[in-house]
């Protein structure tokens, strides 16, 4: 490892917010005005990549897989500090699922050179499945760890690292080449400085298409994907039930009177 | 460059209902006529819409999937204890495989589980699979998934669920990527459309914001991971007829590539996913300190903790106690939010509760919406009140 640490984060762009509303008449999504950005959880696996980068030395590399214009996402990574930005672009991409997303990155990382460690977002705001990241690591048969909350130490051809599980935290002893994801506890994402954006402006964008990778048809975009979405709708509400107002003395008679009736005092 | 997946044909006549339809903003008209790009996400909205048939879907390879059958849960546990969403998932393959007609199966992987699998029995799996070893008492996603897939091979069930809990959100994605087939993350409701025979999976997306419903119609099994506390438990049977069958483990067959060196139960083990009573706070408190009104009331009622996300990202509380998409999905009898204006977020984490009881000084905060008592007030003043009334009542004040 005398020439550093090759790091690559694979990112996603994602609308700014996920307030989406539907039309009431219609029954339909409005998604008028809402900006793209990168997927608040991958600033936190860009800004670990750029940590151990400014420790250990190497690269840090981001992908993304989509339109032409998620090529801003990936000048938004460069302007925090990462090194080249690749764009995964093709018609025959649209449609995947996170099995087909998985293959199709997997291959694009192979391309861009045998990586040492894969830094993820545990998920997307949008799709919020957080599946892409250990699907990718199956795909490139290297071992996988979600919910990375601390790297600890990077030596010797091994990652020593923390992951919170639901009961506690665990403390793992791992080898490179790894896939790992993390949360908002691992880091502080640290802001582009002018430099870095006046950089990211000028640095050129990779572009890989399926005319590059030569994947079968039938492993990419829909026609690779197992899942499909065949229904859409807004979430059913509760019924509201009733409202009470008056002295702070009768509201809480109200909820006490409540209380009693559900038979939990 | 290849294809996108929806075909648009010479008949379009540009009138642009697709493009309203479409609720990923796939589709745009060029030269009068529609044009889908590449954040098309395949959900047919357009092909149902377009008044003349001009939107068609190309057709996906026909798979046999006969040889199928099954309905197989993931008994996740930790030190031999089963989780209790495996008990869930459970209750759920009865009923998904009573409608079809298949065999309930469950699998369980771990060191002495012997009374985890004859639980298993007891409520109702007809055979349950072990993988039992010394070399699998702690839990790596490597050896798992592979045990996992060998199951999946060796007895082909058509539906394979796994508990969305933070070890089946790692484990699963990795087993459906070795078998090739799809996996829908983190479902809130399940069922078979009777036309078909597949599994409808419908699960959350965009924060909670939509609902999507998700098939599997060409990989097998159809796998997904299921939010704990969704579904009830399986109850125990009264003649159990199922059985547990022993399966061979050789660890120089599986891959084991990450070790585990230590791991620390969390101290503060606030557990609102299993608790009957939440008690929960929000930014609405205005400070931290409500915390503390919150947990005597909490104390007063025996009932766990609960925060909304900002107060956990205000640093007001650890994230253990959060409640919501992001944090726990909570079921409890009475869930009772204090200064929660109540965002989908929040909603998505405890809307399933019994009775929600609301406290909050805006009349119009979201929350109230589906509140089955909305109190309008300053929880400063109603919640010190509820405390002595509670203890009055109980005759202890």
């Amino acid at each position: 490892m005398s020439e550093g640490l090759n790091i690559v984060v694979p990112i996603k762009q994602v609308p700014e917010t996920t307030e989406v509303q539907f039309d009431e008449e219609t029954g339909r999504l409005i998604r008028e005005g809402v900006a793209a950005i990168i997927n608040p959880f991958d600033e936190y696996a860009i800004e670990e990549a750029l940590r151990i980068k400014e420790k250990h030395g190497g690269v840090v590399k981001v992908i993304t897989m989509g339109p032409p214009w998620a090529a801003d996402a990936l000048r938004d990574a460069i302007a925090m500090g990462a090194d080249e930005g690749w764009l995964a672009t093709d018609r025959a991409f649209a449609g995947a699922d996170t099995w087909a997303t998985s293959l199709t990155l997997a291959k694009c990382i192979e391309r861009m050179g045998a990586p040492d460690l894969v830094i993820c977002g545990l998920k997307t705001t949008d799709g919020d499945t957080g599946q892409t990241g250990p699907e990718m690591a199956e795909h490139m048969d290297i071992p996988h760890v979600c919910y990375v909350s601390e790297i600890t130490e990077i030596g010797g051809g091994r990652v020593l690292l923390k992951r919170n599980m639901d009961e506690g935290v665990e403390t793992l002893d791992a080898p490179i080449p790894l896939l790992v994801t993390v949360g908002k506890d691992i880091n502080q994402p640290r802001l582009a400085t002018l430099r870095g954006r006046l950089k990211a402006k000028k640095s050129e964008i990779k572009e890989i298409t399926n005319d590059d990778l030569k994947m079968d048809p039938k492993e990419i975009g829909l026609d690779g994907s197992f899942t499909r979405v065949v229904k859409v709708f807004e979430p059913e509400a509760p019924e509201a039930g009733e409202i009470v107002e008056g002295t702070p003395d009768e509201l809480a008679d109200a909820i006490l009177a409540r209380l009693q009736e559900c038979k939990v005092i | 460059m290849g294809e996108v997946p929806v075909k648009v044909m010479d008949a379009c006549t540009g009138c642009g209902v697709c493009v309203d339809a479409c609720p990923f903003g796939a589709i745009e008209m060029v030269n009068g006529k529609a044009v889908i790009n590449e954040a098309c996400r395949a959900c047919g909205q357009c092909v149902e819409a377009c008044p003349v048939g001009a939107i068609v879907m190309s057709e996906a390879e026909v798979v046999d999937l006969s040889g199928y059958r099954g309905v197989m849960v993931y008994a996740e546990q930790r030190g031999g204890r089963v989780h209790p969403v495996s008990y869930e998932l459970l209750g759920k393959a009865q009923e998904l495989a009573g409608q079809l007609s298949e065999p309930i199966y469950a699998v369980i992987v771990g060191n002495d589980i012997g009374a985890g699998a004859e639980e298993l029995v007891k409520r109702g799996a007809d055979k349950v699979f072990l993988y039992d070893d010394p070399a699998l008492a702690e839990f790596r996603d490597d050896p798992y998934t592979d045990l996992l897939a060998q199951c999946c091979r060796d007895e082909k069930p058509s539906i394979f669920l796994i508990g969305a809990t933070s070890l089946g959100r790692s484990l699963g994605p990795r087993v459906a990527a070795n078998l090739r087939t799809g996996l829908t993350a983190d479902c809130t409701y399940l069922d078979i459309d009777p036309e078909t025979g597949l599994l409808r999976q419908t699960r959350p997306a965009y924060g909670g914001n939509i609902m999507a419903t998700i098939i599997t119609p060409n990989g097998r099994p159809q796998m997904a991971t299921v939010r704990y506390k969704m579904f009830p438990e399986a109850a125990k049977v009264d003649n159990p007829k199922g059985f547990m069958v022993e399966k061979p483990v050789d660890m120089s067959n599986v891959r084991d590539r990450v070790k585990v060196i230590d791991f620390e139960e969390a101290k503060e083990q606030v557990s609102i996913s299993e608790a009957d009573l939440i008690v929960s706070g929000g930014l609405g408190m205005g400070d931290p300190k409500g915390f503390e009104l919150i947990g005597e009331l909490a104390a007063t009622l025996g009932a766990a903790v609960g925060a909304s996300r900002p107060t956990v990202d205000e640093g007001w509380i650890d994230y253990r106690h959060q409640v919501g998409l992001s944090g726990r999905t909570v079921r409890p009898q009475v869930y009772m939010a204090c200064g929660i204006s109540g965002a989908v977020q929040h909603q998505a984490g405890m809307k399933t509760s019994d009775v929600i009881i609301a406290v909050n000084k805006d009349p119009e905060a979201p929350i109230f919406k589906i509140s089955s008592l909305g109190v309008v007030g300053d929880l400063y003043e109603v919640v010190p009140r509820l405390v002595e009334k509670i203890k009055e009542y109980r005759g202890d004040a």
